[in-house]
């Protein structure tokens, strides 16, 4: 799983079913330290995260498909959990 | 998933099994600021809908298949929905500038 930061949203009237009333977010991807580290996703929001929050991004399809309970379906960026906070080496990063 | 611009069209008529009737589109990646990043991928338009010029999201991978009507063909990038619009936040622009 990855740590990532909502920084927007994406809007789409003509998906894929499995994306029919359901949000999108588009999250910056962060590193261990807490920064961007350049790359994004677009992730379906199940948790119901917002503007600016640190989530946990799960990036892989079967267990997406899991959360979602479609299947089949063309899902893979699923934001799984709001984080609260985060230490790496003792440290507060988040 | 990613943001991608639809650029062109292509047509194969000898292809794998099972991609017959499948729309294929060349599409360019975008970053989250919607500026051309890395290059052109052929994707399988899986909303049946896309067009070149159009802002889409891809999924990539083994996922990509599972956009289309059979879901074990050997596709890797899929267009599995059309933007209408990309809104960034405001607080989550404050976050990002905090050091």
């Amino acid at each position: 799983m990855k740590i990532g930061r909502v920084v927007g949203t994406v809007v789409s009237t003509i998906c894929s079913p499995v994306f029919e009333g359901r949000r999108l977010l588009l999250c910056d991807v962060l590193d261990s330290s807490g920064k961007p580290d350049g790359s994004y996703l677009i992730c379906v929001d199940t948790v119901g995260s917002g503007a600016g929050e640190a989530v946990l991004i799960l990036d892989e399809g079967n267990s997406a498909r899991q959360v979602v309970g479609m299947s089949p379906a063309p899902i893979r960026a699923v934001v799984v959990g709001v984080v609260d906070q985060l230490t790496v080496d003792g440290e507060l990063v988040l | 998933m990613q943001l991608a611009r639809v650029t062109g069209t292509l047509v194969a008529s000898v292809k794998a099994d099972g991609l017959e009737g499948v729309k294929l589109l060349i599409v360019q990646p975008l970053d989250r600021h919607q500026r051309p990043e890395g290059s052109p991928v052929v994707a399988a338009d899986g909303v049946h809908m896309a067009g070149p010029g159009e802002l889409v999201y891809v999924v990539g991978a083994r996922e990509a298949s599972q956009a289309l009507p059979n879901t074990f063909v050997p596709v890797d990038h899929a267009i599995v929905g059309i933007v209408d619009a990309v809104e960034e936040l405001r607080s989550a622009a404050r976050a990002e500038d905090r050091p």
